[in-house]
């Protein structure tokens, strides 16, 4: 099934009816949908810097006018490249004591801190929290996503990726 | 005698050769082609399309025929209302070719089980012969738990061996040291029950009586095991029925082209479908799970500890769509029944790709050729120790593929399939099990699957189903209660939703809650088995996970004499917080957190709170639409003080108790608090140097971690090299840096393969 553009723009705004999302849902894919997201994504976005990838419901990677690859928020903030961790230039709060894990659970429903903290990462520039982690205390970071944007680009869609 | 002779002196394999010999040149040609049997063309499909696609159908619709038809000989609600069970057909060397509906991470598990028949030469003895029928439940050999039983009967055309039919089904009770079908409390395979480890259990289409007898004293329910046998035999045979039926009206030759190449064929078009679905690239995610065994009196010393399970998954999808899953890192195997093998672990795998890349129903062990797998020995994963007990693998198993959701919807988002994007599910948990005398003065036992139907994780367009799956069956279903109480000598007060779905812009699917009145019963071991300390994982883009467990249990109530006066008495336990339960009912009460417990008797008007799990949410909570927040509120999804602390919205309720959320009110406040993040946030790279340091101090003995979380951190780093090195570089740790924590299954880990190594000089 191939999606347009607009019905694109309505199920990511939620937008249509729950029978139409069932029929996206169960029907086979188009091969356009990458370049269909890409483009509605691009319209949305206040700065100019062209997406290479969507990364995340907040995060993009953006390829800039002198050719670097950067993930960069929705809010124009920008991290690192995407081989890197972006986690490591965000701002982080971690909820390690009952307290803290009372704010967001029902009593009873919220685990124990001795075991595992839940740590809340946010973007320097707009605030938002974009992933949230629950590992023991001492975990490293996880970094999440590293993408083969090369490979994708040239053996997936048979094209090399935008320069800028 | 006679007969044996000739059955061992020819070979029932293709064109002279033995089974065995069919299976090593599959293999090498797989090896050295990258193709099932080297197949470069599918000259039946391309030649003649329509006929091709017609025998995949018939053969698809025999076994799901098979499926709907034998599970009405069975009588355990788990087979027969909640389907689980599965018929499969396999080629002779035991790849599979097609499947039924339902428990489909069999798949995979009964193909290993007949490749060790195979491997091991049943051809000479027991022998492999038309009308013999085989039994596995042993998961080191092709299995998740023992209480999975496989049936297995092979298919001859002709003298020549042409496949197998299998069919699985889950047993309500496997005759462990403690009852049920996910029994904890075994802590070696000696005590996971009942085991047929690829054994002949018949022939001439008839079960040995020998078998059947050890059936029926080996279970705590005969009755459901003996039903459950006849089931999977009867669902074998219409399956064997239907290759009969096709052979005879295609021909044999076409039957034998055509399950080489639908299994090639499965294995390209699974390829295919990841570079249309995926993006290549490595992907990271860490699932966890406990152990609360440190206050268990009953088991062994050497076996009373906690322990937190570790399982951080690396997916890779390289350029040529193969996925790779590396378990690298993850913790040890333990004294209890979590541990997995190889063969659950691969089971397992088919059942994600299946409903997240592969959701059609043209499936079969081509998919498995498209993926590879690291499970390192001695981790959970594959405990390759012949004395470990994995009667309930599925604790591990379940929690650790939350990483692969997780994961895989992260290159659906990238490739702008947004309508797949799934938050991880719920664990399908609490497991409401025992056994004991029932309601009818009757010797039973029982495990629940009301765990069937927990939440499923948020998507990136809608909230996740509510009360609606388990990972481990595509077709969620709950069960009747009124089927249960035939069982159980619990009646059901109960059933609503819980508030326990991970918040976030989507919420994850909410799970449910029941509470158990026990009935007529002078008394019934009853367990807890739940995850109450810690998450298995989080949401995704700033979900937060779905709630803990908790358990709720209430010995010599006064419930019997609230109902003789008429008085009011509780349905539900509701919002923990203001617990119903605790407020209407006394007596010995267990309301805490410690949510793996050993068989502990209840009897007639004690009272059992059974909650399912919700699954974790997506996107940053101050993003969900006031309207949905307020909709959560007077659909009890969500409890009021939730709605002010996470999503931020400004509530209030009438005196009908009708919430409304105020949009103006709420923008404001969720400005004021997204402004707040950044003056409690801190920077990443400051948190990680005060870290260190508290990490560090544990090198002198010191440090503040837990216990279990310390061991964790041991196997790991004492399993795996590579993780060992990852983490010392992350935290910049000294080379020789460890936790100093004792880790003797590791050691047994080492002494085991060491002598391996041995052996095999």
């Amino acid at each position: 099934m191939n999606v347009d553009q607009q019905t694109l723009a309505d199920l990511i705004d939620e937008r249509l009816p729950r029978s139409m999302v069932r029929a996206i849902q169960s029907g086979y894919k188009g091969p356009g949908r990458f370049d269909v997201y890409l483009s509605v994504l691009q319209d949305r976005v206040p700065w100019s810097d062209r997406i290479l990838m969507p990364f995340g419901d907040n995060l993009f990677v953006v390829v800039k006018p002198d050719g670097r690859r950067l993930v960069k928020c929705r809010c124009g903030h920008e991290f690192c490249p995407p081989d890197q961790n972006w986690k490591l230039d965000a701002l982080i709060h971690v909820r390690d004591s009952e307290e803290a894990l009372l704010e967001i659970f029902p009593r009873m429903m919220h685990g124990d801190p001795e075991w595992q903290e839940i740590r809340e990462y946010f973007c320097p520039g707009c605030h938002a929290q974009l992933e949230v982690e629950a590992v023991p205390p001492g975990y490293p970071i996880v970094h999440d996503f590293v993408p083969d944007i090369d490979g994708f680009y040239e053996e997936w869609l048979g094209r090399r990726p935008p320069p800028s | 005698m006679a007969i044996q002779l000739d059955r061992a002196e020819a070979a029932i394999g293709w064109e002279g050769l033995r089974v065995h010999e069919m299976l090593d040149r599959s293999e090498q040609l797989f090896a050295q082609t990258g193709r099932y049997w080297g197949l470069e063309r599918l000259e039946l499909q391309t030649s003649d399309p329509i006929r091709y696609e017609k025998l995949f159908s018939r053969l698809r619709g025999g076994l799901v025929s098979a499926r709907e038809t034998a599970l009405n000989i069975s009588a355990s609600p788990i087979v027969k209302e909640i389907g689980e069970l599965c018929f499969m057909l396999y080629t002779p060397e035991g790849d599979s070719i097609a499947l039924s509906t339902g428990i489909i991470v069999h798949v995979h598990t009964a193909s290993d089980a007949i490749k060790y028949m195979v491997r091991r030469d049943y051809e000479d003895n027991p022998g492999i012969a038309a009308g013999d029928i085989f039994c596995n439940n042993d998961p080191m050999i092709g299995d998740v738990h023992n209480a999975d039983v496989l049936t297995i009967v092979p298919i001859f055309w002709d003298r020549e061996l042409v496949g197998w039919a299998a069919g699985v089904t889950h047993e309500i009770d496997i005759g462990a040291s403690t009852p049920g079908g996910l029994p904890v409390g075994p802590i070696s395979r000696y005590e996971d029950g009942l085991s047929f480890p690829a054994k002949k259990v018949g022939a001439n289409d008839e079960l040995f009586r020998d078998h059947v007898e050890a059936g029926k004293l080996g279970v705590r329910t005969p009755m459901y095991w003996t039903l459950d046998e006849r089931t999977r035999l009867a669902g074998c045979h219409m399956a064997r029925a239907t290759v009969e039926r096709v052979i005879r009206e295609e021909g044999i030759d076409t039957y034998k082209q055509f399950i080489r190449e639908v299994v090639e064929e499965g294995r390209r078009s699974f390829q295919k479908r990841v570079r249309e679905m995926s993006f290549p690239g490595r992907y990271r995610s860490v699932a966890f799970n406990e152990v609360q065994f440190a206050e268990a009196e009953r088991i062994p010393s050497y076996a009373r500890m906690d322990t937190l399970m570790h399982a951080p998954t690396e997916l890779r999808v390289d350029r040529d769509g193969v996925i790779e899953f590396d378990y690298s890192g993850s913790s040890s195997w333990g004294y209890h029944s979590f541990n997995c093998t190889p063969s659950a672990m691969q089971g397992a795998i088919w059942v994600q790709i299946t409903q997240t890349l592969i959701c059609h129903d043209k499936v079969n062990d081509g998919a498995q050729l498209g993926v590879r797998t690291i499970l390192p020995p001695g981790t959970w994963t594959n405990h390759c120790n012949p004395q470990a007990s994995s009667g309930v693998s599925w604790w591990f198993l379940i929690a650790s593929f939350t990483t692969f959701i997780k994961s895989i919807s992260r290159s659906f988002q990238a490739r702008g399939f947004v309508e797949e994007v799934m938050a991880p599910y719920a664990f399908p948990s609490n497991v409401f099990q025992g056994g004991g005398i029932d309601h009818y003065g009757r010797p039973g036992a029982t495990t629940n699957f009301g765990m069937s139907s927990v939440g499923v994780g948020a998507k990136m367009v809608l909230d996740g189903l509510d009360y609606g799956a388990a990972m481990w069956n595509p077709e969620g279903d709950m069960g009747d209660i009124e089927s249960w109480e035939i069982i159980e000598p619990f009646l059901f007060l109960g059933q609503r939703v819980k508030a326990n779905g991970g918040l976030g812009r989507h919420r994850g699917g909410a799970g449910y809650e029941t509470l158990r009145l026990a009935w007529k019963t002078p008394f019934f071991e009853m367990q807890n088995i739940d995850h109450g300390k810690v998450f298995i994982n989080s949401g995704l883009w700033g979900g937060y996970p779905g709630g803990a467990g908790y358990r709720h249990n209430v010995r010599d109530t006064n419930m019997l004499e609230l109902i003789e006066r008429g008085l009011p008495y509780p349905t539900h336990d509701g919002n923990p917080e203001e617990s119903n339960v605790e407020r209407m009912v006394t007596g010995r009460r267990e309301f805490d957190q410690r949510t793996i417990t050993l068989p502990e008797a209840m009897r007639h008007g004690d009272l059992y709170v059974c909650v399912y799990h919700g699954a974790h949410g997506l996107g940053d909570p101050i993003e969900r639409p006031p309207a949905s927040v307020q909709d959560d509120l007077n659909g009890g999804f969500l409890i009021p003080r939730l709605a002010e602390s996470v999503y931020r919205c400004a509530i209030s309720s009438d005196e009908r108790g009708e919430w409304t959320v105020d949009p103006e009110q709420t923008a404001a406040r969720r400005e004021q608090f997204r402004s707040e993040r950044g003056h409690t946030a801190v920077p990443v790279r400051e948190w990680m140097a005060a870290e260190r340091e508290r990490i560090l101090a544990h090198a002198d003995g010191g440090g503040d971690f837990a216990e279990p979380v310390q061991r964790m951190y041991a196997e790991s780093l004492r399993l795996s090299e590579p993780w060992a090195r990852e983490f010392r570089e992350f935290w910049d740790l000294p080379a020789d840096f460890d936790f100093p924590v004792a880790t003797p299954a590791v050691d047994m880990t080492r002494a085991n393969l060491r002598r391996a190594a041995e052996n095999e000089q």
